[in-house]
């Protein structure tokens, strides 16, 4: 590549003397309701999620709270049996389906991604503010079944116990998924064809932020499987309100169809949760090393490769439902093959951060807690797709503690990460060093605390889904239990200095990290317009020059707002 | 700067803010009604294989039950929608012209045909009801005998024969020692599976007939648009991709045809 | 080591290997935990070096441009997909030795409904949740369901398998040391999925004869009352909320209740007797008088085991409880029989409630 640098390169990397708030920026662009409630732009699209998303993680986590201090004694002390079931079942269905799956391709896709690649706004603006009056939507009917009575048939919704058995309003909150899956399908849509036509001059799909590849990857499982769900969904709504049997064995129906219906989407689905935060940690231990990353176009396709790989290997999770042997053996086989991109990506940042420039920061330390986590939540899953070993342990604590290790420890670690390392951008201010750090740390032992003795619980043969166990188990149960309570304090420390951020932090500036990005080139908070002219790309993904030490002459680009 | 300066002067011929250009702007939505049919595939993908599953746990329910099906009204309906296609692609390439008249007329065919497929839908439904073929309640199986379909009780009758055979294979394959009273069998998997036919046909007719609804009403908003000039030579994106929309409706309905109706045709 | 005496460090790390398949799936599992353990130490110890190695020292440093080799990609890229291969291969060894039932295997049967698991000897002899079986010999479980999905998982025997309804589920095991092991419903199957357990006892096989001709004489009361039940058809009315002619039994024992003729009464046992004996007195709000009275006909002794039997309903609102159908077995009922007539029962059922 080019060996001197650019204008726009420099300007990009430049360090500021006295960094600013900038004032003409979407934030200060009406306050009015409607200008929130009915605004296009992706940025404010993106804060609406932020905090429709935080306020279902916090109800979430309310039941999360309720099924931990429930299991602290193996006699069932504190809910009923129905109690339990309804926490469980509303704990999985908000996690899943109102946090993990929208989490950061709807706050930090929709925020960055136009940003990345040097675009005004996604395509379809009116689409993506739909997305997220479908999710409200989705969200409010699903809060309002949650409130009637709740649903306690687990987020799996297995038939017949769903269309048949549960008294509980499982129609109600299935449509609720329903149109939550529309809110995924137009994020999909709006995501792809953005990265596919609104490209800066320049930036060619082997110079894009391999956070973007991670958002096309999974975009193309948004697209592909969420209409699958839908359909499924439909057909249980269906069954339960006309008494009709499609999936009811009494009814003539397979209770098996849908399984394979509800995990031809589901199994991708927590490659939609995965792969956002794989391409957070790309972003964060290339930036914090200060090194292209490692075997980029590996990086990138392993992406693409697991989203692929993702839509054959549902079966996975039927190895003793009655499937036979051999569909079970293809699946597992297959699964396997998941192993090698994932663990490509995981050797690659490690390349990376060889010889790099490391730096102790937040985002930092929440990929290193990513990377640790994700090695062994893979591990764990590699054992449950082994047919022989997923006997004994399907279905056990051992799933529970592998799938959280994947869902918390990876997708929601890439989040928190995500959520450090733009968070200056997105507000203009920084958060305090120390009590970051120390939240980072404070969730991530926590969360072993809390998860750990679960894989040593499911060995020993505790099921899933009982509030009431032998008592062998309790003393397992009870460091569980006080890990999530660790993990608790873990995220409040975040909601108060983020607040307080938001008012007192001091002014983070155009480029606090130094990364390279074209998001980085824009003022924080960006404007509305987010690019008056639209800059070119001349530089490789995360590519390192040497840094100028001082802030070089006024900006040269007439492109950033607020400079013309 | 030239792009922008271009980009400001076509602001009101119809260029969004945050595209730059028309041709990107084309291309995008284009590449977004793919998608979006990408991901109707699915939808309808998802209800194809439920019918591939049942159709063969209860072969010849499904034959039986698809006798019950009156393949005139499904041929004429593949017409209508054949007709209704090629008025769209008339309305499409007035757009691309800008001939206005051409425009208006293709969107009423369309609008008039898509009315056609659905009135004749409801004497279906209706048809279905007067015999009891709606699954609940009321349904009956085997049916009685009326003039759309003679040979429809005998052929389920026989039908269920087969399938108390087949119940035996299945669960010895499913492992039991013995084979299971027969008698039984043919109650449950003729009723069974003749339900699952007709609910399966109720359920995909009903969302390609529910795609047909939004369809003509998305037309509806159009026509006075249309009237007014809206599209032209420089603007018939959303008329293109709505005719997208149209022609995988009707692609949908090539699929459900064969497989609903001419399944146990003679 | 103790916390406010509360054992802190006693707690069990491995399960109990009481089957002949316990071993090969223990061995996979300790090389899958080799393989993680040695190789996400690996990693920990790599990244926490770069970390403290590579340290940013200059405000202003940037990190040294390394060579990317191909032979690299491909090396870390192959050494997964050999160690998944291997197993792959073993896991499916194991499975197929599994799922693959023995010929010389004795056949049981299992019936699992919301809350309990019923099994058949293939001699006749019927438990609820407690399943016994000889040392050292292939036993064959033939399961279904009544209702939903349900799982039939004991830990120490590393087996399990979904038991659904409509269709037969097999599982075998030989167990390989006497003792009593936990059984768990591991498919979620409702409000009481958690006490929906039990356990195996595995017996030396001179115990397991002693015992079966023990059980054949003095079944408890609870059990012959739910054969009574059967035989005298009260399932025919009484079996789930909304849809008997007859209210639901489960958990209405010490209740109270609401009679036609205004009454409220406690359904003690008394209450239970006399509605058997004489129902048009005891006519519950909102029924028709159509049950008929089985005084004279029903032994006192017989009564005490149908209330026993009526008693030992589990306690649920919404539970589908008493509708069990099988028939008593003949005494010289062969094991075939046995399937047979669980066979033509379960689909019984099925026809009823599509006749409904």
């Amino acid at each position: 590549m080019s060996s001197t640098s650019s204008d726009t390169y420099n300007y990009m990397m430049a360090p500021e003397a006295e960094p600013e708030i900038n004032k003409d920026n979407y934030l200060n662009d009406g306050w009015r309701l409607q200008d929130w409630l009915l605004s296009l732009d992706h940025k404010r699209i993106g804060i609406l999620y932020l905090i429709s998303i935080t306020v279902f993680f916090a109800l979430g986590g309310a039941y999360a709270a309720l099924i931990r201090l429930e299991l602290i004694t193996p006699g069932g002390d504190l809910l009923s049996p129905d109690a339990y079931n309804r926490a469980f079942t509303m704990h999985g269905v908000l996690m899943v389906f109102f946090f993990l799956i929208p989490s950061i391709p709807a706050v930090f896709g929709n925020f960055v991604l136009p940003l990345m690649i040097g675009a005004k706004d996604v395509a379809f603006p009116k689409l993506n503010l739909a997305s997220w009056y479908m999710y409200m939507i989705g969200g409010t009917l699903t809060l309002v079944a949650m409130v009637t009575g709740g649903v306690d048939t687990g987020w799996t919704f297995y038939t017949p116990y769903s269309t048949a058995y549960s008294n509980t309003f499982v129609a109600a909150v299935a449509v609720g998924i329903f149109v939550n899956g529309f809110s995924s399908i137009f994020t999909g849509i709006n995501f792809m064809v953005t990265i596919h036509r609104m490209r800066a001059p320049g930036l060619t799909w082997f110079r894009l932020p391999l956070f973007i590849w991670a958002m096309y990857a999974t975009s193309l499982i948004m697209i592909l499987g969420t209409p699958v769900l839908a359909i499924t969904l439909l057909l249980v709504g269906a069954e339960r309100l006309l008494g009709l049997g499609i999936f009811d064995p009494a009814l003539g129906g397979d209770p098996i169809l849908f399984q394979h219906l509800f995990w031809f989407y589901s199994h991708p689905a927590v490659y939609i949760m995965i792969l956002p935060s794989l391409g957070v940690v790309s972003e964060l231990v290339a930036t914090f090393s200060r090194k292209r990353v490692f075997g980029y176009a590996f990086v990138a396709f392993a992406s693409v490769a697991i989203a692929v790989i993702g839509f054959v290997v549902w079966g996975h999770h039927m190895f003793v439902s009655s499937q036979s042997a051999y569909a079970g053996m293809v699946f597992s086989f297959l699964t396997m093959f998941v192993a090698v991109p994932s663990a490509v990506k995981v050797f690659n940042w490690m390349a990376t951060m060889f010889k790099g420039s490391i730096e102790y920061s937040t985002p930092m330390f929440y990929a290193l807690g990513f990377i640790g986590l994700f090695v062994i939540g893979g591990l764990t899953g590699l054992m449950l797709g082994t047919m022989g070993l997923d006997i004994h342990l399907h279905d056990t604590y051992f799933v529970v503690a592998h799938f959280h290790y994947i869902m918390v420890g990876g997708a929601l670690f890439g989040y928190l990460g995500a959520m450090h390392y733009w968070w200056p951008k997105m507000f203009g201010r920084m958060y305090p060093d120390g009590l970051s750090h120390m939240s980072a740390l404070v969730i991530f032992l926590g969360f072993n605390l809390t998860f750990f003795p679960q894989f040593i619980l499911g060995y020993l043969g505790m099921p899933r889904r009982y509030h009431v166990y032998p008592d062998e188990f309790q003393i397992l149960h009870v460091m569980s239990s006080a890990g999530a309570s660790v993990l608790a304090v873990g995220y409040m420390i975040p909601l108060v200095y983020f607040t307080w951020s938001l008012v007192a932090g001091r002014a983070a500036g155009r480029n606090p990290w130094r990364a390279v990005g074209l998001e980085w080139l824009l003022p924080s908070p960006p404007p509305t317009h987010n690019f008056h002219e639209i800059p070119t790309v001349d530089w490789e993904a995360n590519e390192y020059r040497e840094l100028p030490e001082v802030e070089p002459a006024p900006m040269p680009l007439r492109s950033v707002p607020g400079q013309a | 700067m030239s792009a922008g300066h271009a980009a400001a002067n076509s602001y009101e011929a119809g260029l969004a803010h945050h595209f730059e250009s028309f041709e990107q702007q084309k291309e995008s939505s284009f590449l977004g009604m793919w998608l979006f049919l990408v991901q109707e595939i699915m939808f309808f993908g998802g209800l194809f294989v439920a019918y591939a599953v049942y159709r063969s746990m209860y072969p010849a329910a499904f034959m039986a039950g698809s006798q019950q099906l009156d393949t005139f009204w499904g041929f004429l309906n593949t017409l209508v929608l054949l007709c209704s296609s090629f008025t769209m692609v008339l309305a499409v390439w007035g757009a691309q012209v800008g001939r206005k008249k051409v425009i208006v007329w293709g969107l009423i065919g369309t609008i008039f045909f898509g009315a056609v497929f659905l009135g004749v839908k409801v004497v279906e439904y209706s048809a279905k009801f007067e015999h009891h073929l709606v699954p609940g309640e009321s349904f009956e199986w085997p049916p009685k005998k009326h003039h759309g379909g003679d040979h429809g009780a005998e052929a389920a009758a026989h039908g269920a024969d087969d399938l108390a055979h087949g119940a035996v294979i299945a669960t010895e394959a499913h492992g039991a020692d013995v084979a299971i009273d027969s008698s039984n069998a043919v109650e449950m998997s003729g009723r069974g599976g003749a339900i699952i036919f007709f609910f399966l046909y109720f359920f995909m007719t009903g969302m390609h007939a529910l795609h047909m609804v939004i369809g003509i009403v998305i037309m509806l908003i159009m026509l006075p648009m249309a009237a007014k000039g809206k599209w032209g030579p420089d603007n018939h994106n959303f008329v293109e991709g709505f005719g997208l929309y149209w022609h995988f409706v009707d692609l949908v309905w090539i699929f459900l045809f064969p497989f609903l109706y001419l399944l146990g045709a003679h | 080591m103790e916390f406010m005496g509360f054992p802190l460090f006693d707690f069990p790390i491995f399960p109990e290997s009481a089957s002949t398949l316990a071993g090969d799936v223990d061995a996979i599992y300790f090389f899958a935990l080799a393989v993680s353990a040695v190789s996400s130490l690996l990693i920990a110890i790599i990244l926490f070096g770069f970390f403290a190695v590579y340290k940013r020292k200059k405000k202003s440093e940037i990190g040294t441009p390394t060579a990317e080799p191909l032979a690299l990609e491909i090396g870390w890229s192959l050494i997964p997909l050999v160690v998944t291969m291997v197993m792959f291969f073993w896991g499916a060894w194991v499975f197929l030795k599994a799922v693959n039932v023995p010929e010389d295997a004795i056949a049981y049967s299992a019936t699992g409904k919301q809350w309990m698991w019923k099994f058949q000897h293939p001699t006749g002899q019927r438990e609820i949740n407690h399943l016994h079986v000889p040392l050292g010999e292939k036993i064959k479980l033939t399961m279904t369901s009544e209702d939903v999905i349900h799982s039939f998982f004991v830990p120490a025997f590393r087996v399990k398998q979904d038991v659904l309804p409509g269709r037969y589920t097999t599982v075998w095991f030989e167990a390989t040391k006497t003792g009593t092991y936990h059984l768990f419903c591991t498919e979620y199957c409702g409000a009481e999925h958690a006490r929906m357990i039990g356990s195996v006892v595995v017996m030396a096989p001179e115990d397991y004869q002693e015992w079966l001709d023990q059980m054949s004489q003095t079944m408890p009361p609870a059990m012959i009352g739910e054969q009574l039940f059967d035989q005298l058809a009260c399932n025919s009315c009484h079996f789930d909320m909304d849809r008997g002619r007859g209210p639901a039994l489960g958990g209405i024992a010490g209740e109270r209740v609401e009679l036609a003729d205004g009454r409220t009464l406690d359904r003690d046992d008394d209450y239970l007797r006399m509605s058997i004996l004489r129902p048009s007195e005891h006519l519950v709000d909102g029924y028709q008088r159509i049950m008929p009275t089985y005084q004279g006909q029903i032994s006192e002794t017989s009564l005490l085991q149908l209330i026993a039997y009526i008693k030992s309903l589990p306690a649920a609102d919404d539970a589908l409880i008493a509708d069990d159908e099988s028939e008593e077995p003949e005494d010289e009922d062969t094991t075939t029989d046995v399937v047979h007539n669980a066979a033509q029962l379960a689909l019984e059922t099925v026809a009823v409630t599509v006749g409904e």
